[in-house]
């Protein structure tokens, strides 16, 4: 009965997306106010009934109502409670049907929080995020229903859920992935709205700012937690496959971060109007791509869902109108004769359409590395894939290019600058680098050319952000009013910086430090690896809720102290008798101490072990999360706030919008 | 009007892309280019492993059967191995491909946790595995009555993959042998 009413929730919903689609968008054109003013009382309604058919569905999960197809297929009665919570969004339906609703709180986000716009603005915004809806709640009740049950035949257990997928950081790595993807479609539909009213000016990108930089940093958290992951459950030690899922999820990300700083220029000087209305399509629709490739089977992934080609049809259409169709009126409407304003070479405006040049290249190469298979394919060239290699090949120079550039950006005046002025102001920070560079290294012997170059351009952007915020704070009277003139979205900006820094050298000292063996222990072996002695214990038997492991218990010592006990499994799951690797990790700043077993070797108990001493690499995700951060800190500049009260009062109706 | 047409490039690249995507639909990537389907297992001549005598392609014709390829040294063969007993135990003729194994130890294992195999090939170079192209333990491959190849498994076979893979491949194969021969 339960899973029913929320099938039903669902096409209620669906039938209030229409109406949200329709309604508000024939209101804006025909100016009918009262139109216009359901729009955000539908968006509401909506959030409460894809609301009530999500707890419809969470119901069946706790309560191991093994009748409906998708409990069966992703629960087990032994489930850990927690996971049969996640379990609904560990399959293709139940996570389209997050997606959903995810899309619907956002919708509600902006129907709620943007009650300042133009309501000629705000009908045509959540008109277009209905439409969206009305794409994907119409694919989930078409081809991928979650509420499907299994009568008769309903089986007396489910075949539990993919051990791969229990586990806490897969708990909350869709959510806040899908947080990001969908976010995106508010900057669309913002773009779309403005399109449509012909009105591309600051104040449009002053709105659409908040709301990407909030999808942005769910984005970013999410592809973090998502390599997290990756690094200590599949057991090798990887944090980042360049696999074609992984894939879908950077793309947007890239194109996102191009956006986020496009927006900055149109909303602070009007420039690059028709460029930013594109990015923000573009990040939208590499959302909607990745979908498709992830839903719809055209390639091969470690996490591709149970694949459909009647499915892979229906996204492909829903792709097709809704990027062909907001290209065509980009075609249409976007400003063609070239802005007015003017700006100098060496100035803010360049530096940040270098940073859009080098995000977008990213995006393209990434997105050809990631189509590569298919377009070999398609022309009848076989079955190819062009791996890491070509991916390494590419990403790291263009970042490499990106980050001695980024250095200038923070102090760096809008409209005219000059060269001269930053080579005084950087001087100082670019000599410090220099200086970090030849002697950071050296802690770590043997001097690494790479990680020295990683060290200077870190310290680079460090050294360069010191000194802006010194610049700043100085030119204040005392040191707290210095400080007080630091804008939240100054701080963002300062924070996302220094966690890319972060990041950099993250990413290369791991690489190239980073030490792995493979070798055959048997309990009471011991290995040496950078210092750190691994001792084998012993190897005993244990039983979890719903799987049995083998447990290899460590001790591992330096300089003869005892600092960590570790105890990797190999695990056996019950209901499915899939065999997982569970790696254990000493975490910390500056190493990671990481233990994998392999395969049992032999007779006495001896087993394939990998031990890997990881060095610096949480600083890529610690990394991640500066940037994250700082998208979050920019919202809560005090302009946005203000945004809202002068438009109310500048704008009573919808006069103004058009 | 230039500039206006420019405005146009993202939406025909765009649409490139769409015919790209719509011709990969039709493209299964997770096929494995095997050109054994539908032809007869490689010839070989490798010994039994329990009695040692010598085996060739004709000892694996007459009945639908499972090739299983296995090895003491393959942990996920040890998961599978219940099933491949319960399988053996309804009726299903499995036969063994012991994959570069030392003969002692498989022997030990079969008599451990029980034998499913009708017989096993002992293929201790792995030349017959390097023929079939095997990628690594565990494989099943089906075979028909006349001992052609009609479908290859990777990975463990369990309830799920029998159920939803093998099982109506093999109903199928052994109606058609039934339907021939009366």
């Amino acid at each position: 009965m339960i899973p029913e009413l929320g099938h039903f929730a669902l096409i209620i919903a669906l039938g209030l997306t229409i109406l949200l689609s329709i309604i508000p968008m024939w209101g804006a054109w025909r100016r009918n106010v009262t139109a216009m003013a359901l729009a955000p009382g539908l968006a509401l309604g909506i959030l409460c009934f894809v609301s009530i058919a999500y707890v419809c569905l969470t119901w069946a999960f706790v309560n191991d109502d093994f009748s409906v197809k998708v409990v069966a297929a992703n629960s087990n009665s032994l489930l850990p409670l927690m996971y049969k919570f996640s379990a609904l969004w560990g399959n293709h339906e139940g996570s389209l049907l997050l997606w959903a609703l995810i899309l619907a709180l956002w919708t509600a986000a902006v129907a709620t929080f943007s009650r300042g716009l133009p309501l000629l603005m705000l009908a045509r915004v959540l008109s277009v995020m209905g439409a969206v809806g009305v794409g994907f709640l119409s694919f989930s009740l078409l081809t991928s229903n979650p509420f499907a049950r299994l009568l008769p035949g309903t089986p007396a257990d489910g075949s539990d859920l993919n051990p791969l997928l229990q586990d806490p950081g897969l708990i909350i790595h869709p959510p806040l992935l899908y947080m990001g993807y969908v976010g995106f479609s508010v900057a669309f539909a913002f773009a779309i709205a403005a399109l449509l009213g012909g009105r591309l000016d600051a104040a449009w990108a002053r709105w659409s700012r908040p709301w990407t930089n909030i999808a942005w940093a769910f984005l970013t958290l999410g592809i973090m937690l998502g390599s997290w992951w990756a690094y200590y459950e599949l057991g090798w030690g990887g944090w980042w496959f360049w696999d074609p899922v992984e894939n879908a999820s950077f793309m947007p990300w890239l194109a996102g971060t191009a956006l986020v700083h496009s927006l900055a220029a149109t909303e602070k000087r009007g420039l690059f109007k028709s460029w930013t209305v594109l990015l923000a399509i573009f990040a939208f629709s590499l959302s909607l791509l990745g979908t498709f490739l992830v839903r719809s089977g055209v390639l091969t992934s470690v996490h591709a869902f149970a694949t459909d080609p009647a499915r892979g049809l229906y996204i492909l259409v829903f792709l097709a109108l809704v990027v062909g169709g907001s290209l065509t009126l980009y075609a249409l409407r976007a400003p063609a004769v070239s802005s007015r304003v003017h700006f100098e070479w060496v100035s803010r405006e360049s530096l940040l359409l270098f940073n859009n040049v080098v995000f977008l290249v990213a995006t393209l190469t990434v997105l050809f590395g990631t189509l590569f298979p298919l377009i070999m394919d398609a022309l009848g060239q076989g079955k190819v894939s062009v791996g890491p290699p070509y991916f390494n090949a590419v990403f790291v120079p263009l970042m490499a290019l990106l980050a001695p550039v980024m250095g200038f950006g923070p102090v760096s005046r809008w409209k005219r600058d000059k060269t001269a002025r930053w080579f005084a102001e950087l001087a100082l920070p670019a000599a410090a680098a220099l200086l970090c560079a030849i002697t950071l290294p050296l802690l770590n012997a043997p001097y690494n050319v790479w990680v020295a170059l990683a060290v200077m351009l870190a310290a680079w952007l460090v050294f360069g952000l010191a000194r802006d915020v010194w610049q700043r704070v100085r030119s204040g009277s005392h040191l707290a009013a210095g400080l007080r003139r630091l804008t939240p979205s100054y701080l963002g900006m300062l924070l996302a910086h220094l966690g890319f820094a972060a990041c950099i050298v993250g990413v290369v000292a791991t690489s190239q430090y980073a030490l792995e063996h493979d070798l055959k222990m048997q309990p009471g072996d011991a290995k040496v690896v950078a210092g750190y002695e691994f001792r084998f214990v012993e190897l005993v038997p244990v039983r979890g809720p719903n799987f049995v492991a083998d447990e290899a218990r460590f001790e591992v010592y330096r300089d003869g102290a005892l600092i960590s006990r570790l105890a990797p499994q190999k695990r056996r799951y019950l209901a499915s008798g899939q065999v997982m690797t569970e790696a254990a990790i000493d975490a910390g700043l500056f190493r990671d101490l990481f233990v994998a077993m392999g395969e049992p070797v032999g007779e006495q108990g001896a087993w394939a072990m990998r031990l890997h001493y990881k060095p610096m690499i949480r600083w890529m995700w610690l990394g991640a999360i500066l940037m994250a951060v700082g998208a979050f800190t920019t919202v809560l500049d005090r302009r946005y706030r203000r945004q809202r009260q002068t438009a109310t009062a500048e704008q009573p109706g919808l006069a103004h919008g058009v | 009007m230039g500039s206006r047409l420019k405005l146009f490039l993202p939406l025909f690249l765009f649409a490139v892309l769409a015919l790209l995507l719509f011709r990969g639909l039709s493209l299964d990537p997770m096929e494995m280019p095997s050109a054994l389907i539908d032809r007869p297992l490689p010839a070989f001549s490798l010994p039994e492993l329990a009695s040692g005598e010598l085996l060739d392609a004709a000892a694996v014709a007459g009945e639908v059967s499972l090739l299983n390829v296995w090895a003491t040294w393959c942990v996920s063969c040890r998961v599978e191995h219940p099933y491949l007993v319960s399988l053996a135990d309804s009726g299903v003729r499995i036969l063994g491909l012991n994959y570069k194994d030392e003969d002692a130890a498989a022997l030990r294992w079969l008599q451990d946790l029980g034998n499913p195999y009708q017989f096993n090939i002992a293929d201790r170079q792995g030349t017959l595995a390097l023929d079939l192209g095997v990628y690594g333990a565990p494989e099943t491959y089906l075979l028909d009555a006349e001992g052609v190849v009609r479908y290859r498994h990777v990975g463990v076979v369990d309830e799920r993959v029998w159920q939803t893979v093998l099982e109506p491949l093999y109903s199928e194969l052994r109606a058609a042998v039934a339907a021939e021969s009366p």
